[in-house]
């Protein structure tokens, strides 16, 4: 468990939360990226660009 | 085997992969590309010692660079960048693919709005207007009337970046509510699915929904065909039924497969792995072989 940086709210983690992996906070539905796993840190996702896909 | 994983964004595909390698007990090397400097000289750190690099990254034109970095360095990537610089540009896609007589749909490319509007009208109503880069059926057009065409033409004219004024105009294809994606390595289906979708846009990310395809020996020789003029590599070959065969209209380098592996039974990650082991194995003989020989 760690705080949404947005709202400052808990947020769950999965057990095998990877960093540059994307959350979504549950109360202000923030997207947030694990900027590390040890200890958990997160920020608020880069917003989608142009060219982002497949 | 030491994989270097090449990401900006974990998404549910790499979290499959990155699973499995380690289940396997393979060395995973993950490189956020985004802290990355790739010189003329030396490559990233960590990246040296890999026996191979898996570009993941989200964003083509990363992808597109990094690979040729990497490719410059002599460390082996898989997708190469050849495959990359023709995936990631629609317009480099259908060239391949008509170059290798492969079925696509009839394209035309203009760049100006004035030409646009010609080619538009020579298609008739309704065509399609994509751009040339881009992915999960974002800013795709299908022009239903002449009127729709010039507000869509004036848009993208006044968008900003050049690309959007590289006008990719196609034939639209009566699909009967679905597409087929085929994923893929070196041509060898790993497995396939349909999405549907009431939208005429079909694809995953704009909530079609998958079903498991049975890749038949005509889908199997287009897919194929098109990893080739492409290529080769871990694909995602996407085609349309025509009535009377099928026609290849995408073939995507940083494929997702969380979809595909959800619809079908094959485990998906592991038949991934199971290539990048294949490959890896290969080159190694590969340069035992030159080894003895020289």
């Amino acid at each position: 468990m760690t705080t949404c940086p947005e709202c400052g709210a808990d947020v769950t983690l999965p057990d095998d939360v990877e960093t540059g992996e994307i959350l979504d906070c549950a109360t202000c539905g923030a997207e947030l990226e694990v900027l590390s796993t040890e200890p958990v840190e997160l920020d608020v996702a880069p917003e989608l660009e142009e060219d982002w896909g497949e | 085997m030491n994989v270097g994983v090449l990401y900006s964004r974990i998404r549910r595909d790499e979290k499959l992969l990155l699973s499995e390698l380690r289940e396997r007990g393979h060395e995973v090397t993950k490189v956020d590309v985004r802290d990355q400097q790739f010189t003329l000289s030396n490559a990233p750190e960590g990246l040296t010692d890999c026996d191979v690099v898996v570009d993941r990254c989200l964003a083509t034109s990363r992808s597109k660079y990094a690979t040729r970095f990497l490719d410059h360095y002599g460390v082996p990537v898989v997708n190469s960048a050849e495959t990359a610089a023709l995936c990631a540009d629609k317009a480099e896609t259908s060239l391949a693919l008509s170059a290798a007589g492969v079925p696509t749909p009839e394209t035309t490319v203009a760049f100006t709005t004035d030409a646009a509007m010609d080619a538009i009208e020579s298609f008739g109503y309704p065509c399609v207007l994509k751009p040339v880069v881009g992915s999960w059926g974002r800013l795709m057009a299908k022009l239903d009337s002449k009127s729709a065409a010039e507000a869509i033409l004036e848009h993208k004219a006044t968008l900003g970046h050049y690309e959007h004024k590289v006008f990719y105009v196609q034939e639209f294809v009566e699909k009967p509510g679905r597409d087929i994606r085929v994923v893929a390595v070196d041509g060898e289906p790993i497995a396939g699915m349909t999405r549907s979708s009431d939208h005429w846009l079909t694809n995953a990310a704009k909530g079609a929904s998958a079903e498991p395809f049975e890749v038949d020996d005509e889908v199997a020789e287009l897919v194929a065909r098109a990893s080739e003029a492409v290529g080769g590599g871990l694909l995602g070959v996407d085609l349309m039924e025509t009535g009377d065969g099928y026609t290849v209209h995408e073939v995507n380098h940083t494929v997702e497969f969380k979809a595909l592996d959800d619809a079908v039974d094959v485990d998906v990650p592991a038949a991934v792995v199971d290539w990048l082991e294949s490959r890896v194995e290969e080159t190694a003989t590969d340069e035992q072989t030159v080894e003895a020989t020289t």
